[in-house]
C-alpha cells in the first residue's frame, strides 16, 4: 500500500515538474520528456505490472489535460513501462546504462508513434524533418535528463517503496 | 481446527493485465472520439489536484526569476552612473519607440475601425502556468476557468495580437491551443482586400516562428509582403478583426487560382506569460444579432 501511494505521489511530482519546470529549460522549444523516464525506469526496477500502471496513470494525466482524444497517451506509455519490465528480469537496474538505453529506445518508439498516430494520419508527410527536428533532439535532451533523475527514481524506489523481488525472479539465479 | 485466511488477491498474470489495459484505452478512444466531449468528472477532479500545484510553482518561479533580477540589480549598484546612463538610453529609445507606436495607432485607428471592437469586447486577464508535456503540439493551461466567466472556444489574445481558443474549461483551470499548434485552423482575411484565406500553424515553422496560411484567392495580385491579417468575418469560433499577424511570403500555387505563404506573427509564443482571455465567444455574437432583427 505505502509503495502505491509513494508511486502515484511520485508520478504525480513527475507531472508537475514537466508541466511547469521543465518548460524553462527548453533548448530551441524541445523539452525533455520526464514522464518517459519515470515510466521506462519503473519499469526496469519494478518489474512489468509496475511499469504498466505508471506509463498509464502517466499518460491519463497528459491526456486528461492537454490531449484531444483521451487514451492515446496512456496507451503509448503504457506500453513503454510495459516493455522496459522485460528488462528488470534480464538486467541489473544499478547499472546506469541500461536505463539509458532503455529511454533512449522507448523515446524513439514514443516520438514515432505520436507521429504516426496524430501527424502522418492528417498528412504531414515529411517524416524527415520531424526526425531530425523534434524526435532525436528529444531523445538526446531526455537520455541527458536521465542521467540525473533516474538516481533520484532509484533513491525513492529503494528507500521508500517495498522492493520488488528482485533475486528470486532473475532469471539468472538457479532455482 | 485452524481456520484459514481467505485471501481477497486477484492475481493476473502481466500480459492479459496489458491486454485488458489496452482495450480499456480503445475503448477510451473511440468513446471521446465518437461523442467528441471530454471526461467532465474526471478532468474536473483531476484539474482540484493538480491546478494549485501548478499556480504555486509558477508563482515560486517567478519569484526566483525576480528575486535572480534584483540581485543582479544590487551588484550593479556600484557602477551606478554607468547605470543611469543606460537608463537614459533605454529611455531615450522607449521614447522613440514609443513616439512609433502612438503615431502607428492613430494611423491604424484611421484606417481601420478595428480598434473600437477590438476594446468593445469583454477581456479576462489570465496567466500561463504550465505548458503540455512533449514538443508535438503547442498547448498550455491559464489560471482562470468557468468560475471566471471561461467558456470553451473563447478566444484569446495576448498584447499584440491573437493567441489562440479555449479547448477545455476546469471551474480554475482551462487549456488553451495556440494557433501555432499544428492541429490549429484559423479563418483569417487580410485587411486591405478583405480576402479571404486560412491561417494553419505548422510544426515545420517552429523555428521561425511563423504560421502557413492557404486557399488566398487573389486573382489581380493586389496583396503583397507585409500586408496584415486579420480574424475573418465568415469565422465560427473566433470574432472579427483579432489581428494575426504581417504576410512575410506569398506563392503562386500550382492551380494557378490561389496562393499560399507565410505569416510573421507579432506574438513572442515563447515568452509568453499573461494572456487576455475575450469571454465573447462568435456565436454569442451571431445570436445577438440574430435576435435584434
Amino acid at each position: 500500500m505505502r509503495s502505491k501511494i509513494v508511486l502515484a505521489v511520485t508520478i504525480l511530482l513527475s507531472f508537475l515538474v514537466q508541466s511547469t519546470l521543465l518548460e524553462r529549460i527548453a533548448i530551441g522549444s524541445i523539452t525533455p520528456n520526464l514522464l518517459l523516464i519515470l515510466s521506462a525506469s519503473m519499469g526496469l526496477m519494478r518489474g512489468r505490472k509496475s511499469g504498466l500502471w505508471t506509463g498509464f496513470f502517466s499518460g491519463l494525466l497528459i491526456d486528461l489535460f492537454y490531449g484531444s482524444l483521451l487514451g492515446v497517451y496512456a496507451l503509448i506509455y503504457m506500453y513503454v513501462g510495459f516493455f522496459s519490465g522485460y528488462a528488470h528480469r534480464i538486467c541489473y537496474d544499478d547499472d546506469l546504462k541500461v536505463p539509458l538505453f532503455l529511454v533512449a529506445v522507448s523515446d524513439l518508439i514514443y516520438g514515432i508513434a505520436v507521429y504516426g498516430i496524430q501527424f502522418l494520419l492528417r498528412g504531414r508527410l515529411g517524416f524527415g524533418r520531424y526526425l531530425t527536428r523534434i524526435i532525436l533532439p528529444e531523445i538526446f535532451y531526455t537520455v541527458f535528463l536521465t542521467l540525473i533523475v533516474y538516481r533520484i527514481y532509484y533513491f525513492i524506489n529503494y528507500h521508500f517503496m517495498k522492493t520488488a523481488k528482485k533475486e528470486s525472479e532473475s532469471i539468472w539465479v538457479l532455482k | 481446527m485452524k481456520r484459514k485466511k481467505v485471501q481477497f488477491r486477484i492475481n493476473i498474470k502481466s500480459r492479459h493485465l496489458l491486454v485488458i489495459m489496452t482495450l480499456f484505452c480503445f475503448s477510451c478512444i473511440v468513446a471521446t472520439f465518437a461523442s467528441g466531449a471530454g471526461s467532465g468528472v474526471l478532468q474536473e477532479s483531476a484539474g482540484l489536484l493538480v491546478v494549485p500545484f501548478q499556480t504555486s510553482i509558477a508563482r515560486i518561479g517567478d519569484y526566483f526569476r525576480d528575486m535572480g533580477k534584483s540581485f543582479r540589480d544590487k551588484s550593479d549598484l556600484v557602477k551606478e552612473n554607468e547605470d543611469l546612463k543606460n537608463q537614459l538610453e533605454t529611455l531615450t529609445a522607449e521614447n522613440n519607440r514609443l513616439i512609433l507606436d502612438q503615431s502607428e495607432y492613430e494611423r491604424l485607428q484611421k484606417m481601420y475601425d478595428l480598434d473600437i471592437e477590438y476594446e468593445n469586447y469583454e477581456k479576462v486577464a489570465a496567466r500561463i502556468i504550465s505548458k503540455d508535456p512533449g514538443n508535438w503540439y503547442d498547448t498550455f493551461m491559464i489560471n482562470k476557468g468557468s468560475a471566471d466567466g471561461i467558456r470553451v472556444d473563447n478566444n484569446v489574445i495576448a498584447g499584440k495580437g491573437l493567441v489562440g481558443i479555449v479547448t477545455q474549461v476546469g471551474s480554475r483551470w482551462a487549456t488553451v491551443r495556440s494557433i501555432v499548434d499544428d492541429s490549429s485552423h484559423v479563418s483569417a482575411m487580410t485587411v486591405g482586400t478583405q480576402d479571404n484565406c486560412v491561417v494553419d500553424g505548422d510544426l515545420e515553422l517552429l523555428d521561425e516562428g511563423k504560421l502557413r496560411f492557404e486557399q488566398l484567392y487573389d486573382q489581380d495580385d493586389v496583396v503583397t509582403v507585409g500586408e496584415r491579417v486579420v480574424t475573418s468575418n465568415i469565422s465560427e469560433k473566433f470574432v472579427e478583426g483579432l489581428f494575426i499577424g504581417y504576410i512575410s511570403e506569398v506563392y503562386q500555387d500550382t492551380n494557378n487560382l490561389t496562393k499560399t505563404g507565410t505569416i510573421v506573427t507579432p506574438v513572442d509564443f515563447r515568452h509568453l506569460r499573461d494572456v487576455f482571455v475575450i469571454t465573447t465567444n462568435k456565436q454569442d455574437l451571431l445570436e445577438d444579432s440574430d435576435s435584434e432583427k
